[in-house]
């Protein structure tokens, strides 16, 4: 464990993207196997099982501090870090007494399981006392199950394709997927794979790199063509706004994965039927949306449906959902990545239209335009299409691995706005820990402010610490960790979507709001009113 | 009618009615007694200050030529009948807290206060009294410093590391105070030490106080940055990201300050090294310090006042919380300065509520 701490001290010590490569590197050097694969869990997002729950730890945690509970509910928001709280309040130990490994910590946690509170109380506080202070900190987030470390995968994946000598996109592949470092070894992960391969496993998604755009610079049909060259070289389609998936059909089993690679087969039954219909070796990319009468629905009843343990018939009914292709990434049970986009495209649509179930089996339609101004045209009707705008994909562009630049573009539409006022503010974590970053906002509805919009992103960090300036000297009253703020600052919200809600106070709900800039030229009185949102609802 | 109390809380400032002075205040007045040179704590504009001794040429450095009576630690000035007397805070040179005293009743305000002996500046000494005005800048229990010596083994040591793969060195801490302290506490055998223009004004300021400082060169148009590659450079927050640092690239560069202690601070800051060091209390030294002076009251004036004061109430002090402009409330990052700085070479970052973390 004391490897692991030190590689999350090493890390925090560095900006620079070589050194922190360098860090992994000496720590894949330095330990074994077995913790090779424990770290590479934790670091792309695979966390450990959470056995105790977090009010247990924080409770057993708080017996040691030796400070009241309402203390270490404060400090908490001061820190933003559950895990690093419990480390800074626990009384300072410097010398670390354990030597037991990374993989060693995490068997014994997963032993819990069997055991009774009173046991696992027991083992914790033991614990927490042969731990140093910096493991102390790592060991709390196995605890707590909240692993952000400020590593990318990719730098995890260059650190590693270095040492095995291996490409770092076959890396990322054989890493995707449902593995358990209990069982997959660091020797399967380096060998040459084959047969013995993983059916369930997931090839990397290619993401499109955004054409940047602000409300006050547009891109005009002679920049694309100066960027993009040939508008004949690329095939366009809609953006849709649902759930990015892939889906598996392979040995006569299926598997769809969501792009957080979270396992989602079950949560899409309707998709089921053709699954099961296509060829066996068959991986498609596409997009999950809720359909009724043959048109997509605003990404809000999808959502509703996400979030449910069980699908009820009522929901099954309300959100069906179908799949709008786009993309085939193994054909024959072969991996048909490095063939052109519109080889590709070919045999997607060979597919399609052999399927028996062609209301669920969808593909992504491709835009007709013969110029680049054709197509800044068709983009204008993108919000009439319930779309965020254009993709584009070069025809001859292999399925790359990851954001890349080049290939594949996304063109949205600008957002929706309104001038909001700021009248909740609180503290943010991480990187934001005591500072009041996370806002909510209101429009006007007669005299009175309705709140309708939570923001946590938008503004620069010189504008935040003045956001913050303000927060703190303008406090009107405080609810736990949320401040009322004295209803001053106008900012301009910028939205994706707008939907009816019975769940909030305004009778609306936003997709995706953020804050566009910082109004400073407008008094609040200015801003705008729950009717010039409403008006945006077009129904 | 009730006792007035001997001193006060105005909007100009603490205040002894009897006495006729201020202590720190933060408006123009007539008498003000300083607890240290700090922007946020002496201001530009009083018609009389009284500061400590080793206070003097840092403010006639900061405010011009002001009208300064100076005293020693101990030494007691009496005003309109009121005795005042400066005890050593610990928290930079010449740092005091004001003892002030009326018929038997003694108030004691801390100005800014550390309770480890940082080897230079001269250490906080409890002094008993009726009533404490306190500050608690980390007045939370997260805040827990280590001794000072780990954290020099730790500059050294990354100091020692840059300078053999050929990288500058840059630390960053504000000018008075934090500045000196590293300097004293540098290993010289790695190379020389180098300081930014506002640091080096205070330290010769310092050094015409006949305070003894390792040597330091200024860096000026002229130096060569081949020359600093081994050596270290002392340089204020302000100067963070600006032209001036990045000519010293390659560098590696680290903050020293009691916010550092939370990882997310320090990531907010995208130092390559953040260095828990502070020059105030961490939350153990807060309550002994408290503790130590034996208060029937005890106010709390900048850092996490409700917090503390809701503790220490709690613990069975009889605890207040006051506003003031000293780093007001918790704001203690993010404060743009509005406030005059009478130097106009005084750079942002050491204005009153320094950008990153006043004084800390």
């Amino acid at each position: 464990m004391r490897a692991f701490a030190q590689l999350f001290l090493s890390l925090d010590e560095t900006n620079k993207t070589n050194e922190k490569v360098k860090v992994l590197k000496d720590y894949f050097n330095s330990v074994p196997d077995t913790d090779k694969m424990h770290m590479l869990a934790l670091f792309t997002g695979r966390k450990p099982k959470r056995i105790i729950n977090s009010t247990q730890v924080r409770t057993w945690a708080t017996e040691i501090t030796n400070i009241p509970i309402w203390l270490f509910e404060e400090s908490y928001h001061v820190v933003g870090d559950l895990a690093e709280t419990m480390a800074l309040l626990m009384p300072q130990n410097t010398t670390s007494i354990s030597n037991k490994t990374l993989t060693d910590w995490i068997g014994e946690l997963n032993e819990l399981s069997a055991k009774t509170e009173e046991e696992r109380k027991l083992w914790l506080i033991d614990s927490w006392a042969i731990l140093d202070t910096q493991e102390r900190f790592v060991f709390n987030k196995l605890l707590t199950g909240s692993f952000r470390v400020g590593v990318s995968q990719n730098l995890v994946i260059k650190a590693l394709a270095d040492i095995t000598k291996l490409d770092a996109a076959t890396l990322t592949h054989r890493i995707m997927g449902n593995w358990v470092p209990e069982t997959y070894t660091y020797e399967q992960l380096i060998q040459e794979q084959g047969a013995a391969d993983d059916i369930s496993r997931p090839y990397p998604f290619f993401l499109a790199y955004p054409i940047q755009e602000t409300s006050e610079v547009h891109k005009s049909a002679d920049d694309l063509k100066s960027a993009l060259g040939d508008a004949a070289d690329w095939q366009a389609e809609w953006k849709w706004d649902g759930i990015r998936a892939q889906l598996i059909k392979r040995e006569g089993k299926i598997f769809i994965w969501s792009r957080g690679e979270d396992l989602a087969t079950e949560k899409f039954p309707e998709l089921h039927p053709f699954l099961n219909d296509l060829p066996d070796g068959t991986v498609l990319d596409g997009e999950i949306l809720s359909f009724q009468n043959g048109l997509p629905m605003p990404f809000n009843v999808l959502q509703t449906r996400i979030g449910r343990k069980n699908l009820s018939k009522k929901i099954l009914e309300e959100s069906p959902v179908a799949l709008i292709a786009y993309d085939c990434l193994e054909y024959a049970g072969e991996d048909i990545r490095t063939k052109t986009q519109s080889e590709r495209r070919l045999i997607l649509e060979q597919l399609q239209s052999a399927t028996n179930f062609p209301e669920i089996f969808r593909i992504s339609a491709l835009i007709d335009f013969d110029s680049w101004d054709d197509l800044a045209t068709v983009r204008t009707q993108s919000r009439a299409m319930v779309a965020e705008g254009i993709m584009l994909k070069r025809k001859s562009a292999t399925y790359q691995v990851g954001r890349k630049r080049g290939d594949w573009w996304k063109w949205k539409i600008d957002p929706l706005s309104v001038d909001a006022v700021m009248i909740y503010a609180q503290k943010g974590h991480g990187r934001r820990a005591d500072l009041y970053t996370d806002y909510t906002f209101a429009v006007w509805d007669g005299d009175k402010l309705v709140p309708f919009a939570k923001a946590y992103s938008g503004l620069t960090d010189a504008e935040i610490n003045k956001v913050d300036y303000f927060v703190k000297r303008n406090t009107l009253e405080k609810f736990g960790p949320v401040r009322t703020v004295k209803p001053e600052l106008v900012f301009e919200i910028g939205f994706e979507g707008i939907n009816r809600s019975t769940r909030h106070k305004s009778g609306i709900a936003l997709r995706f709001p953020r804050i566009l800039r910082w109004r400073h030229d407008k008094p609040k009185e200015e801003a705008d009113t729950l009717d010039n949102l409403k008006a945006l609802l077009g129904d | 009618m009730a006792k007035k109390p001997l001193l006060e809380f105005t909007d100009k400032g603490i205040y002894c009615d009897k006495g006729r002075f201020y202590i720190d205040p933060w408006k123009p007045v007539d008498d003000a007694v300083i607890t240290h040179a700090h922007a946020d704590h002496a201001y530009f504009g009083h018609k009389h200050y009284l500061a400590h001794h080793l206070s003097r040429e840092v403010l006639y450095y900061r405010l011009g030529d002001i009208q300064l009576q100076t005293v020693e630690y101990g030494e007691t000035v009496v005003k309109n009948g009121v005795s005042i007397s400066l005890f050593p805070a610990g928290h930079v040179i010449g740092s005091a807290q004001i003892r002030v005293e009326y018929q038997g009743e003694v108030w004691v305000v801390s100005g800014d206060y550390k309770t480890e002996d940082d080897g230079i500046s001269t250490p906080f000494e409890p002094v008993k009294c009726h009533h404490f005005i306190s500050e608690c800048t980390f007045g939370m229990p997260v805040y827990q410093w280590k001794p000072q010596v780990q954290i020099f083994d730790e500059v050294n040591n990354w100091w020692r590391n840059n300078a053999n793969n050929g990288v500058a060195t840059v630390i960053v801490g504000y000018s008075l105070g934090k500045a000196q302290r590293i300097l004293q506490n540098l290993d010289l055998s790695i190379g020389t030490v180098y300081t930014h223009g506002v640091i080096e004004n205070t330290n010769e300021a310092l050094r015409r106080n006949g305070v003894i400082l390792n040597p330091t060169e200024r860096i000026t148009l002229d130096t060569p940055k081949e020359e600093v590659r081994n050596g270290i450079i002392i340089a204020p927050p302000s100067s963070v990201g600006t032209p001036w640092m990045r000519k010293f690239q390659p560098y590696s560069f680290g903050y020293c300050s009691g916010w550092m202690a939370i990882r997310g601070a320090k990531r907010r800051r995208a130092a390559d090294r953040g260095f828990i060091l502070s020059d105030h209390a961490d939350w153990d030294g807060l309550v002994s310090a408290i503790d130590a002076t034996g208060c029937e009251k005890v106010y709390l004036t900048h850092g996490y006042t409700a917090t503390f004061t809701r503790y220490l109430n709690e613990i069975g002090f009889d605890a207040h919380e006051v506003h003031t402009l000293y780093g007001d409330d918790e704001a203690l990052e993010s404060v743009p300065s509005e406030e005059p700085v009478a130097d106009s070479s005084l750079s942002f970052g050491e204005g009153r509520g320094e950008g990153e973390g006043v004084n800390s």
